[in-house]
C-alpha cells in the first residue's frame, strides 16, 4: 500500500465520517419532527395542558420557557459582560486570573443536576424565593455565566488591535475605549454567541425540575401587571417550561393522547432551536454588516 | 520636543498636570474598573457557595451518619433502604467511569474526523454545512435525547446484542451525540489555529495530505485535541435525564454492556425527590453530587495539565 | 485602595441579597394567608394562597382540584399552586414550613425516620384517595396469576426464568421503582410482604410512564403501575387470583393498595382547611379522583394505619 492509495483510503474515510454525522443529524431532527409535526396546531400551541382529557396543548409552558429564557438574559448579559471584559482587559497574567479561568470552568462543567439541587436549598429555600421562574432564572444563569464570559472574552480578543491602540492614542480612557470602540466591533460575535447559548437555555431542564417547579398557575393573559399573581408577567410565580413538560409527561402523563402530545412538544422545542441557530447566524451577520459598513 | 527632565521635581511636575487633565478619565476608569471586578466577584461567590452547599449536605454523612470515606467509595452493595443500610457507590462510580470514557472513545474519532474536514479537506462545505450541523446537535435538549434514546437505540440493541438493550452501552450511545459537539468544536479551533509554514514544509517535502494530517497536524495539536475529550467527558459525567432514562439503575456493576447499570448522576435524579431532607440516604445522595464535583474539578485539572504541555 | 473595594463590593452583594430576599417577602409567595376580615356577607371571603408540593403520582389529581377550586367564585381569592418533586421533597418542605400542603405517597412515619421521627408527629394527615397498583406484564407473556410467593421468588431473584412460574422459556427481566419510591415501598409491603433488594440486571425507573414503556417493550419484563396507567400496551396480572378491580380493593380482597396523603404541619390554617375540604368534598372524591383512576377514602370498607394493620 503506497502513500498515495493511503491518502485515498483515508479521505474518503473523513468525508463517510463527516457524511455519517450529518445523517445522523438529519435522522434525529427528522424522527423528532416527523413524530410531532402532525400534532402541532394553532390550538395545540396556545391552549393549556389537560390532566386526563385529550386534546391539551402547551400554551402557557411555551410562553414560560420564552419568559424564562428573557429573564435569564437580563441577568446573564450585563454580569457576563462585565465578566467578560475584565478577563480579557482588565485581569493581570497571573496566578489569580488562572484561578478565575479555572473557576469560570469549573462552572461550565457542572452537572445540571447538581446546580438543580443548589437552586432547591439555596435560591428557592434559604432566599425564600420559592419555586418561581426567578429562581429558575437565577439556576440558568449560574449555567449561562460561563458561556456568556468566554464568549465576550473571546469576541473583544477578536477585536483588531490597532483600533484598541488608535483609540487609547486618541487619549480616550480604557474604558471608553472598550464601551465605544472595541464592543460595538464585538457586538456580532457576542450576539450570535449569546443566542447560541440561549438555545441551550431553552432545553435546560434538569436544573428547573427544583427551581422554576413543575406546574403553571392559572394565567389570565389580559392581566399584565407584573406584580399580580396571576400575570403571566410576574417573575414570582411558578413556572414549567417546554423542557419539563415533554419530562412531565412522558413520566406521569394521564392523557391519552400524553405520547403525541410529548411528540408535538419535543417537535415545537426542536423547532425554536432551529429557529434559534439560524436567527443567532443572520443577525451576525446583519449586524456585521452594519457596523462595518461592508456591503 | 521634549527637553529631557531636569530632575526628578520637575517630572513630578508634569506628570501631575498630565493626571489634571485625565482627571474625568479617572472616574471613568473607576467605573470601569469597579463594574467588571463586581462581575467577577459575582462569579467567584456563586463558585464558593455552590462548593459550600454541597460539601456542607455532602459531609453530614461522613460525620453524623458514620459512613466512611473509603466505605462509600469502595462499597459495592447499595441499598439505603434495607433493614441493615449500606452505601457502596462505587457501582456508580463505575458506571460514570465507563459511561462518560466509550461515550469519549466514540465522540473522538467522530470528532477529530469532523474537525479534519472542516479545516483541511473540504473549508467551504465544512462552514457552510458540516458546522451549523454540529452547533444544532449542541442545542437538542438532553430531554428529547433521552426520549430518543429509549424509543431509537435501545430497541436497536436489543435486537442486535443479547441482553435488555439499556445499560452503558446505550447511555454510552446517546451521551457520544451529546458531546460530540464540545469535542468538534475545540478540535477544529485547534487544527484551524495551526500555522500554514508546517503544512507547507510536509507538502514540500512530498508528504501526501494524508501524511499531514497524521504524521504533522495531529501530533502537534494533541493537547488541544486532548483538551476537548476531556471537556466532553467532563460534560457527559454530569449529564442526568438523558442517562438516567436508557441506563436502567440498577445499582450493581454490570455484566456486559447490556445490561442495566447505575451513574452518579441517575441515582441522584432517581431518589433526590423522594427522600427527605436530612435522612441518612438524602445525605448520602448529596455525598455523591460532592463526588460529582470532586470529579468536575479533577477534569478541569487536567484539561490545564494538557493546555500547560501544549505551551511548552 | 483594593482592600476598600472588597468591602464596598461584599456591602453590594449582602444588601443585594438582601433586598432580593425581603422584596419577595412581601410579594406573595410564602402562603401567609391573609384573612380580610369578615366582610357582612355571610361567607367570609377568604383570600391567601397556598403552596402544594410532593408526589409526582399525586401531583395530578391536586393540579385538577385545584384549578376547580380557584375556578369556583366562592374562592377567588385564594390562588393555590401545586408543585411536584417527589414525596420526600414535599415532606421536607411543609415540615420545614416552605410549603402549605405536603403530599406523599406514604405516611410520613415512613420516611422520617430514627432521629427525624419528632417531625413526623408535628404533620396532620389528610388522607384523600386511594391508590392500587397493579403487576403488569409484557404483552407476550403467558401467565395470568401469579401468587404472592411467586411474586416474591420473582423479585428477589429467587426465579429467574418464566418457565418456573408457567410460562414459557423466557428470562424475567424486573422493570422496578427506586429503592426510595413510595410506589415501591407499597408494593413490597402489600404484594410481597418483605422488602426486597435492587438486584443485578434488574431496571429502576421512577416515572409510571416510562415503566410502562419498558413493560410493553422488553420481551419476558415484568413490573407494577398505578391503576390510572393500566392500557392496553401492557398485560395487567392477578393477584394470588384476585383482579385488581375497585370492588376487590374497596372489600380487602385485593391487598396493594395505599392512601395518597396531604400533609400540613399542625392543624391547617383557614384557607388550607377550605381547599382539603373542598378536596374531600363528594363533588371531588365522586368525580375527579374516581376520573383519574384512584379510589375515594369513602368507599374504603377497610382502614389502614402506618403499620399496615388492617381495621373493618
Amino acid at each position: 500500500m503506497n502513500a498515495k492509495t493511503a491518502d485515498r483510503i483515508a479521505t474518503g474515510v473523513i468525508y463517510v465520517v463527516s457524511a455519517f454525522i450529518v445523517l445522523i443529524l438529519a435522522g434525529l431532527l427528522g424522527y423528532i419532527i416527523f413524530r410531532g409535526i402532525g400534532h402541532i396546531s394553532w390550538h395545540f400551541l396556545t391552549s393549556a395542558p389537560q390532566t386526563i382529557k385529550a386534546g391539551g396543548g402547551i400554551g402557557p409552558q411555551l410562553f414560560n420557557s420564552l419568559f424564562l429564557l428573557v429573564l435569564t438574559l437580563i441577568i446573564t448579559i450585563p454580569l457576563g459582560l462585565g465578566a467578560g471584559i475584565y478577563m480579557s482587559e482588565y485581569a493581570k497574567a497571573g496566578r489569580l486570573t488562572d484561578t478565575i479561568r479555572l473557576i469560570v470552568e469549573v462552572l461550565s462543567s457542572f452537572p445540571s443536576i447538581v446546580i438543580g439541587l443548589f437552586g432547591l436549598l439555596v435560591i428557592v429555600n434559604l432566599f425564600g424565593l420559592g419555586f418561581s421562574l426567578f429562581s429558575g432564572a437565577l439556576a440558568l444563569t449560574v449555567f449561562n455565566l460561563p458561556l456568556m464570559v468566554r464568549i465576550t472574552e473571546q469576541a473583544l480578543k477578536g477585536v483588531p488591535r490597532e483600533q484598541k491602540e488608535a483609540s487609547l492614542a486618541l487619549g480616550l480612557s480604557r474604558w471608553k475605549t472598550i464601551t465605544s470602540v472595541m464592543l460595538p466591533i464585538a457586538t456580532p460575535a457576542i450576539v450570535t454567541g449569546t443566542i447560541l447559548a440561549a438555545g441551550r437555555v431553552f432545553g435546560e431542564a434538569a436544573a428547573l425540575l427544583f427551581t422554576a417547579g413543575m406546574s403553571s398557575p392559572r394565567l389570565d393573559f389580559t392581566n399584565w401587571n407584573p406584580l399580580d399573581a396571576r400575570s403571566p408577567l410576574n417573575p414570582f410565580r411558578p413556572a414549567e417550561t417546554l423542557a419539563v413538560h415533554i419530562w412531565k409527561i412522558n413520566s406521569e402523563g394521564l392523557a391519552p393522547d400524553a405520547a403525541q402530545i410529548a411528540a408535538g412538544a419535543s417537535a415545537v422545542l426542536i423547532i425554536m432551536v432551529l429557529i434559534f441557530n439560524f436567527g443567532a447566524r443572520w443577525f451576525g451577520r446583519y449586524l456585521h454588516r452594519k457596523f462595518t459598513a461592508t456591503k | 520636543m521634549e527637553r529631557p527632565a531636569a530632575n526628578d521635581k520637575h517630572f513630578v511636575q508634569t506628570a501631575n498636570r498630565a493626571r489634571k487633565v485625565v482627571k474625568p478619565h479617572l472616574v471613568e476608569e473607576w467605573v470601569g474598573k469597579v463594574y467588571t471586578t463586581l462581575c467577577i466577584l459575582v462569579l467567584v461567590v456563586t463558585i464558593g457557595a455552590i462548593v459550600y452547599f454541597v460539601s456542607s449536605r455532602g459531609l453530614t454523612t461522613f460525620f453524623s451518619d458514620g459512613i466512611s470515606l473509603s466505605g462509600l467509595l469502595s462499597g459495592l452493595k447499595w441499598d439505603p433502604e434495607g433493614d441493615i443500610p449500606l452505601y457502596g457507590a462505587l457501582p456508580f462510580i463505575f458506571g460514570s467511569f465507563s459511561t462518560s470514557l466509550l461515550a469519549a472513545l466514540i465522540a473522538a474519532p467522530l470528532g477529530v474526523c469532523a474537525a479534519v474536514f472542516m479545516t483541511q479537506i473540504m473549508p467551504g462545505i465544512g462552514k457552510r454545512i458540516l458546522q451549523p450541523v454540529i452547533e444544532l446537535l449542541a442545542g437538542i435538549p438532553s430531554v428529547v435525547f433521552g426520549f430518543v434514546g429509549l424509543s431509537v437505540v435501545v430497541p436497536a440493541l436489543r435486537a442486535i446484542f443479547p441482553g435488555q438493550g439499556i445499560g452503558i452501552a446505550a447511555g454510552a450511545i446517546v451521551l457520544s451525540l451529546m458531546i460530540l459537539p464540545t469535542i468538534t468544536t475545540i478540535a477544529t479551533d485547534a487544527l484551524s489555529g495551526l500555522s500554514a509554514g508546517l503544512k507547507e514544509a510536509s507538502y514540500a517535502l512530498g508528504a501526501t495530505r494524508w501524511q499531514t494530517i497524521y504524521r504533522i497536524v495531529i501530533p502537534t495539536t494533541l493537547p488541544s485535541l486532548l483538551t476537548g475529550v476531556v471537556l466532553g467527558m467532563s460534560r457527559a459525567f454530569g449529564e442526568a435525564l438523558a442517562v438516567q432514562m436508557v441506563i436502567g439503575n440498577s445499582p450493581h456493576i454490570p455484566h456486559s454492556l447490556f445490561q442495566s447499570a447505575s451513574t452518579l448522576t441517575s441515582v441522584i435524579t432517581l431518589d433526590m425527590g423522594n427522600t427527605v431532607m436530612g435522612s441518612a440516604h438524602n445525605n448520602a445522595l448529596w455525598s455523591l453530587a460532592l463526588i460529582l464535583l470532586a470529579m468536575t474539578f479533577v477534569f478541569v485539572f487536567v484539561v490545564r495539565f494538557l493546555e500547560r504541555r501544549k505551551n511548552r | 485602595m483594593k482592600k476598600v473595594l472588597l468591602v464596598v463590593v461584599a456591602l453590594m452583594l449582602t444588601i443585594g441579597l438582601a433586598a432580593c430576599g425581603s422584596k419577595n417577602e412581601s410579594s406573595n409567595n410564602n402562603g401567609g394567608t391573609t384573612n380580610t376580615g369578615n366582610a357582612n356577607t355571610g361567607g367570609a371571603a377568604l383570600s391567601g394562597s397556598l403552596l402544594a408540593a410532593g408526589s409526582t403520582a399525586l401531583q395530578p389529581l391536586v393540579e385538577q382540584v385545584s384549578k376547580k377550586f380557584m375556578d369556583d367564585s366562592k374562592y377567588s381569592g385564594i390562588t393555590v399552586q401545586v408543585q411536584g418533586g417527589g414525596s420526600g421533597t414535599g415532606l421536607t418542605q411543609v415540615s420545614a414550613g416552605q410549603a402549605d400542603l405536603g403530599n406523599s405517597d406514604i405516611f410520613a412515619e415512613e420516611k422520617f425516620v430514627d432521629a427525624d421521627a419528632d417531625k413526623a408527629k408535628e404533620l396532620v394527615d389528610h388522607q384523600v384517595a386511594v391508590v392500587a397498583m397493579a403487576t403488569v406484564v409484557n404483552k407476550e407473556i403467558a401467565v395470568d396469576s401469579l401468587t404472592k410467593q411467586q411474586l416474591v421468588d420473582i423479585f428477589t431473584g429467587k426465579v429467574t426464568n418464566w418457565k418456573d412460574v408457567g410460562g414459557k422459556d423466557q428470562k424475567i427481566t424486573i422493570v422496578n421503582r427506586p429503592s426510595s419510591s413510595g410506589t415501591r415501598k407499597t408494593f413490597e409491603k402489600f404484594a410481597l410482604g418483605t422488602k426486597s433488594e435492587d438486584i443485578q440486571g434488574s431496571i429502576q425507573e421512577d416515572s409510571s410512564g416510562t415503566v410502562k414503556k419498558l413493560v410493553a417493550e422488553t420481551p419476558g419484563a415484568i413490573g407494577y403501575l398505578a391503576l390510572s396507567y393500566l392500557d392496553d400496551t401492557v398485560k395487567t396480572v392477578k393477584y394470588d387470583g384476585v383482579e385488581p378491580k375497585e370492588d376487590n380493593i374497596v372489600s380487602g380482597k385485593y391487598p396493594v393498595w395505599a392512601y395518597e396523603h396531604v400533609y400540613t404541619k399542625g392543624e391547617p390554617n383557614e384557607v388550607a382547611k377550605v381547599f382539603i375540604d373542598y378536596l374531600m368534598s363528594d363533588e371531588i372524591q365522586n368525580a375527579d379522583v374516581v376520573e383519574l383512576g384512584y379510589i375515594p377514602v369513602g368507599k374504603m370498607q377497610v382502614k389502614r394505619d402506618a403499620a399496615g394493620n388492617i381495621t373493618k
